[in-house]
């Protein structure tokens, strides 16, 4: 197992350095004239002014020297100072944040961590439940549902989905808001009396003893939780149905019957113990399907996060704050996955034999 | 073939030895042969696919009958392009009469079903007053174009690329697959968005943006599936049986390799087909996509992103595109569905 811990390990720079050069290869997509837009906040209109950006960032240098310059910085000529360099966390200027990409990244980062946490709960809780509950009652009539209802899950859209909740509760009921927070509320957490813990809402309000507050955002995240969570829901719902299926067959699970135990403690030592292990392995695709999600859920209701940040960079062709946001989303996923994977190989035996 | 195959297959079950019997096949069996033939007879056997596979041909039919269906205004009329009927911002509800850029002819089931002479907005318009039904009736036209072109580009390329990596191994089948790992470090829909934002400029707006940025990140899945199938193929004694008569390595892989190695893909090919239009739709909802205007059903329901106070008085934004949208992604993800079970070997003869 350690050997494999190890080339897992291994290759993870592999994997992040190429990463890197296919974002930049796309970069390179745009010619010298137009990525020297990336670089200024106001395009001169000059000719000559052009070729002097070109020239002082080296835009039209050979492909792996701009990459070494993209990576580690370069020395501006005129000033001496280092400018770029996405290792010193230099991610260029966003044109719609209208600041440094990467404190955009950071002011975005928390609300969507909130929305993705919360979301966890429905998740995980009803999708393993539904799964469970469908093989359980394998091919009974809450298997059929389960199996309509996740076929459902795959073919909905996720934007029509979640308009048509907006639609719903918001526009004809209007039970839940779109946005983070109510007008007075968002105004009232940047007071000195409020302090900004984590930059969660949820848990500052919390930890300020401030439960109106509290209330007033978890009401604003139940539309986009649950337009979150039905995306996911059919993926875990699958596997986990087929991971408990392919569990109740095995040999140990008829032994542990026929010694005579109850029902009840031979689903939950035997079955789900050993079923659990392979929906673990989803966690990556749990990870990337709500990456994917935020982009869309968070556009539709109006959150302000990372997603709906990639969104409004997309519509009007920013590139660096696509790129950050690429950046960050890539390095997240590879990470999450290699640490599903060793996990994966400490609780599965049969892994760590290979 | 068909002659041997009549000579050689007996129409009766014939003995061999004491107690085993050579199973009667018909005719599309032997034509087929059976691998195919169980795929066939699974697919149009299950209720599931059964409904999936008509969902699909309702799409197919609207698409080639998209003329009779909804008549372009004028016979040069550039027929992706939604007719407007002026440039009010307010989206008008169904029924709403039809003044500028009516279609001239009517068709004839126009009359019997709606029960009017004059053309209106069937299911309603947009913002920028363009016609929903006529942008969902051409839509299909772009979902089965996109779908079929982006689903086979990328299939043809993770093929080629999955069998190189699978049948020979070694240093090839390691460079191959830590760049498909490279790829498929992106969540899939981040990266199409910024690749097809980089593209526009380019290429303009069009189907082109999206559909390459969907292509440059849809092949990696049919290499990954294919490559692990061949790993799994190629040891087999046939292959083996081939190789030691001296077939050259196109013939064993063409031959011997692909064609049973290739059903697992066929499944992923079948999702594709309604995964890949519906990633197309987000990409023109988030404005990424085609020009506005174009018969594309997430672009209708772009519109809706300039309503969402309102939403309640102008659904038919909404739901209409929207319900095109699920139904498509259901008949494939139904067939799909279908096919899997029919090929998972674990649950062969589970089912009666």
């Amino acid at each position: 197992m350690t050997a494999y811990i190890v080339r897992r390990l291994l290759i993870l720079p592999v994997i992040l350095i190429g990463v890197s050069l296919l974002l930049f290869a796309m970069l390179q997509v745009l010619g010298p004239v137009e990525r020297s837009a990336l670089y200024v906040r106001d395009i001169p209109h000059t000719e000559g002014a052009i070729q002097a950006i070109i020239r002082r960032y080296g835009l039209d240098e050979p492909f792996f020297v701009q990459y070494w310059h993209w990576m580690v910085g370069r020395e501006d000529p005129e000033t001496g100072e280092i400018v770029g360099g996405i290792l010193r966390g230099d991610l260029g200027f966003s044109r719609t944040g209208r600041e440094p990409v990467i404190d955009l990244l950071k002011r975005r980062l928390p609300p969507t961590l909130e929305l993705a946490l919360w979301s966890m709960i429905p998740i995980v809780g009803i999708g393993i439940w539904l799964g469970i509950q469908a093989a359980l009652n394998h091919n009974k009539p809450i298997d059929q549902a389960a199996r309509v209802f996740a076929i459902l899950g795959y073919s909905f859209p996720t934007f029509v989905f979640g308009l048509l909740v907006l639609l719903v509760f918001y526009a004809r009921l209007d039970w839940f808001q779109p946005g983070r927070l109510s007008t007075q509320f968002s105004q009232e957490i940047l007071k000195p009396g409020f302090t900004q813990y984590t930059k969660l809402v949820t848990i500052d309000a919390l930890l300020n003893l401030r439960f109106d507050i509290f209330l007033d955002a978890l009401r604003h995240l139940v539309l986009p939780v649950i337009t979150l969570s039905y995306l996911s829901w059919a993926l875990l719902l699958k596997v986990t149905r087929s991971s408990m299926l392919e569990a109740l067959r095995q040999d140990y699970v008829l032994t542990a019957r026929a010694k005579g135990l109850s029902e009840r403690v031979v689903i939950n030592r035997h079955v789900l113990k050993n079923a659990l292990i392979p929906v673990a392995t989803i966690a990556g695709s749990t990870v990337a399907s709500l990456l994917n999600g935020v982009v869309i859920t968070e556009t539709i209701f109006d959150y302000p996060g990372l997603g709906s940040a990639a969104a409004a960079a997309a519509l009007s062709l920013d590139v660096l704050t696509m790129l950050g946001y690429a950046l960050f989303t890539a390095v997240l996923f590879v990470v999450v996955n290699l640490i599903v994977d060793v996990m994966y190989a400490v609780l599965d035996p049969r892994v760590r034999l290979e | 073939m068909t002659s041997s195959a009549e000579t050689t297959t007996p129409k009766r079950p014939v003995a061999l030895g004491e107690e085993f019997y050579l199973r009667e096949q018909s005719r599309l069996e032997q034509m087929l042969g059976p691998e195919w033939y169980r795929l066939l007879k699974g697919v149009v056997t299950n209720p599931l696919s059964v409904a999936g596979l008509i969902i699909i041909l309702g799409f197919i039919f609207m698409a080639a009958f998209a003329p009779v269906l909804a008549p372009p205004p004028t016979p040069n009329w550039k027929t992706t392009l939604i007719p407007r009927d002026g440039f009010k911002p307010e989206p008008q509800p169904p029924g709403t009469e039809w003044k500028r850029n009516a279609p001239e002819t009517i068709p004839f089931w126009y009359k019997t079903l709606t029960g009017r002479d004059e053309w209106v907005h069937l299911l309603g318009t947009t913002s920028g007053q363009y016609d929903i039904f006529y942008g969902i009736v051409w839509g299909s036209r772009t979902a089965l174009l996109i779908g079929g072109l982006v689903v086979t580009t990328s299939a043809l390329i993770g093929i080629v690329i999955g069998s190189i990596a699978g049948f020979y191994g070694g240093w090839v089948d390691e460079v191959l697959m830590r760049i498909v790992e490279v790829f498929i470090a992106f969540p899939f829909l981040v990266a199409a968005l910024i690749l097809s934002s980089i593209l526009v400029p380019i290429f303009g707006r069009s189907i082109w943006p999206s559909s390459i940025a969907l292509v440059v990140f849809g092949w990696t899945g049919y290499a990954r599936l294919l490559r692990g199938d061949i790993l799994a193929t190629k040891e087999r004694d046939y292959v083996l049986a081939a190789r030691a008569s001296g077939a050259k390595d196109l013939h064993l892989i063409l031959r011997h390799i692909l064609p049973n190695a290739i059903f697992p893909t066929l499944v992923v090919l079948s999702l594709d087909m309604g995964a890949i239009v519906l990633s197309f739709a987000a990409l023109s909802f988030l404005g990424i996509g085609v020009q506005e205007g174009y018969a594309d059903w997430g672009q209708i329901v772009s519109f809706a992103r300039a309503w969402i106070l309102t939403l309640d008085k102008h659904w038919y934004i909404i739901v209409y595109p929207g319900l095109a949208l699920l139904f498509y992604g259901l008949g494939w993800n139904l067939v799909g569905d279908a096919l899997r079970d029919i090929l998972d070997p674990r649950l062969r003869g589970s089912r009666s």
